[in-house]
């Protein structure tokens, strides 16, 4: 499978007067072409941060350290401003959380579609730009009518279809989707998310699905990364990562889900992650982690290759493997 | 016997446009008792706009309802003297979504907790007050060095939720309202805010109006469930029965539509409405019937009743029209309230300190 985008070794790191916080450290991870990946943590693990580097769109006082972002093989962090400015909705493109506040509410929903493809030196005539845009909006489930209202007169799931349909306007190779549906009900979350996978088999762009709705992500995705306090803890197949999380978080993650099975199951999870500016030394996860070791209070695990195609970043998985089970159990 | 809060056949309209002609009806005639025999958890579900924070709005007396009252002890919230003010403003207490919103960030939370115990005179000497405060911490399964002497920002969205908890437990409420009091939180410390409010109910013996849009965490700690829809009660019953089997097709809708954390269980196809759905007239009939897969004759007419499908269960639906109907008001027949015994009431952390 070839990659459509390559993160390698990114350091995103915000310089505040009380110190540098580490957003994002050392993340390395690939997408392939026409792939849903879902990237999965807690606010403040640097998920977002790492979507906004992505999109060259980090402002002081963070900064990208090092690191290299790489789409359909080209360094985005290489580019010039106006270059990566081409690259915005036309190779990447991006729906956020109020994806629907970024409508402009005093233009009609074909004039802000035109307005992208201007910018995108795309001359068209006000009729050929209507014509795809209804094409664009049949996509994403809207009638035609959607083309010719202002944003107020639609409620908050069609917005947030109409940004999926002006993701999509320049067939980007990558859309990246930072919780598109948290403000909206269950039943409209139910239909965005269907739509946006719709699209992506309809253009065959990868997806990277950004949230903490664990259950979002087993319905969507097909491979997922977990992030922790700025680092990469765990990446793999979504049935590999659900069933055999190969990191204590991770697996902590899943069985503090609450259930619509089995009444009165819930899991608490003990301490509360790091603050940003106050990372722990050695493994990030080791205060709050059941099966913490001396080295992992000194050193920090390396994120390699623990079961076929599913990586981790965790000491247990130096030792014995009869002692990781054994460790499983009796936290069981 | 005289209920602790009841909701009498309250309707909340809110007025808005020119002249307040643009009526929007929150909630339509809902009743609703909260006994002090047994200590229960209620949920309150609904999407937004279902009026489900109207109600949590009425219930604490910052609204007044259009028609109908909410009474606390058999009295009108509007007309209590201020005896009976103060006792309802200990006995019901309020847990909101955003805890940041509702502390002052230039205080310590020390502050938040010593107010309320100088205000209504729970203890007599400073010892007293932090022996206090020890107490309703720790209830809440918070460490005290790890949350006095701090500031807000300096606690994690879940420890500031249990704080709020703890807040309301000096009072030694007899019920506390909770609107949304997780969804700002983040996934692995839900449970803690979570288990701390189903602790009131088991070891204080306090009753919880829990109002929330995740039909999962109300099944998780809710005896009985009220699911809303535009203002009207759609189904209403033992939380196991309807969020296992429900009868509403509002019900079944959300149902579905939750994702589960599960690759291999996949989201069904979201039903289609029914050939009828599109002549439904929204002024008239059932309010769900435009989105409804199953609509038939009778939904375009007239808003069904509640129709009692089993011994703990009422939906607001004419697939079930075979069922007895059940009056709005008779609503808690079906809750476990009606069911409920006498049961010991447990002891509160504040007893100990003041005995």
């Amino acid at each position: 499978m070839t990659s459509i985008l390559e993160v390698n070794d990114l350091r995103v790191y915000f310089h505040t007067p009380r110190g540098t916080v580490k957003a994002v450290d050392n993340v390395t991870f690939d997408v392939h072409a026409g792939e849903r990946f879902g990237l999965i943590g807690e606010s403040g693990s640097g998920k977002s941060t790492i979507a906004l580097a992505i999109m060259r769109l980090i402002r002081p006082p963070g900064r990208i350290e090092s690191g290299e972002i790489r789409l359909d093989g080209e360094n985005l962090l290489a580019l010039s401003d106006e270059e990566i400015r081409q690259r915005r909705l036309a190779g990447v493109a991006m729906v956020t959380q109020g994806a629907m506040n970024s409508l402009n509410p005093v233009m009609r929903i074909r004039q802000q579609f035109a307005d992208g493809l201007n910018s995108h030196g795309e001359t068209v005539t006000v009729e050929e730009a209507r014509e795809r845009l209804v094409e664009l909006l049949a996509r994403v489930g809207l009638k035609p009518e959607a083309a010719d209202v202002y944003p107020h007169q639609l409620s908050g799931g069609m917005k947030q279809r109409v940004c999926i349909a002006l993701a999509m306007s320049l067939r980007p190779s990558l859309i990246i989707a930072d919780e598109p549906t948290s403000a909206l009900d269950v039943v409209v979350q139910r239909q965005v998310v269907q739509t946006l996978r719709q699209v992506q088999e309809d253009i065959n762009a990868a997806v990277i699905l950004i949230g903490h709705d664990m259950g979002l992500m087993a319905q969507f995705a097909s491979r997922v990364g977990v992030m922790y306090a700025g680092k990469l803890v765990e990446e793999g197949p979504v049935r590999a990562i659900f069933r055999q999380p190969e990191h204590p978080y991770t697996r902590i993650l899943m069985e503090s889900l609450p259930s619509l099975d089995q009444k009165e199951t819930l899991q608490v999870v003990k301490g509360a992650p790091p603050s940003a500016a106050d990372r722990p030394v050695g493994c990030v996860f080791h205060p709050r982690c059941p099966f913490v070791m001396d080295r992992c209070i000194q050193e920090e695990p390396l994120f390699r290759e623990v079961a076929p195609e599913q990586w981790a970043a965790c000491h247990l998985h130096d030792e014995p493997a009869a002692a990781y089970n054994l460790s499983r159990e009796v936290a069981e | 016997m005289t209920a602790l809060l009841e909701a009498d056949d309250i309707t909340k309209i809110f007025g808005s446009g020119v002249g307040r002609r643009i009526e929007t009806v929150a909630l339509r005639d809902f009743s609703f008792r909260i006994e002090t025999t047994r200590p229960l958890i209620t949920g309150v579900v609904g999407e937004s706009g279902s009026g489900k924070s109207t109600m949590a709005r009425l219930l604490l007396g910052l609204e007044t309802p259009t028609k109908g009252a909410v009474r606390y002890r058999g009295a009108d919230l509007r007309r209590l003297n201020n005896d009976q003010r103060a006792a309802f403003r200990r006995e019901v207490q309020a847990v909101f979504q955003d805890p940041f919103e509702s502390f002052n960030s230039f205080y310590k939370v020390d502050h938040m907790l010593e107010t309320p115990i100088r205000k209504f005179r729970l203890a007599r000497s400073k010892g007293e007050a932090h022996q206090l405060i020890l107490n309703v911490l720790s209830a809440v399964g918070l460490r005290p060095e790890e949350t006095l002497g701090r500031f807000p920002h300096q606690l994690s969205g879940g420890q500031r939720q249990r704080v709020m908890v703890a807040r309301a437990l000096l009072l030694n409420p007899k019920l506390i309202i909770a609107d949304e009091p997780v969804s700002m939180i983040d996934a692995s410390l839900r449970a803690t805010v979570l288990t701390a409010l189903r602790k009131l109910r088991d070891d204080f013996g306090i009753s919880l109006v829990y109002i929330t849009h995740d039909l999962t965490t109300a099944f998780q700690i809710c005896d009985d469930i009220i699911v809303l829809y535009r203002g009207y009660v759609a189904e209403v019953g033992d939380v196991t029965k309807v969020v296992k089997d429900p009868k509403h097709p509002y019900t079944q809708l959300l149902v579905s539509s939750i994702p589960r954390p599960d690759p291999d269980r996949q989201w069904s196809e979201e039903p289609t409405p029914s050939a009828l759905a599109g002549q439904a007239n929204p002024n008239q009939g059932c309010l769900f019937a435009a989105r409804c897969p199953h609509a038939f004759e009778p939904c375009l007419r007239s808003i069904p009743q509640l129709y009692r499908t089993d011994a703990r269960r009422a939906a607001t639906c004419y697939l079930h029209q075979d069922s007895p109907t059940l009056a709005l008001d008779q609503m808690d027949e079906l809750l476990m309230a009606a069911s409920g015994e006498m049961q010991p009431q447990p002891a509160h952390p504040a007893a100990e300190v003041s005995a």
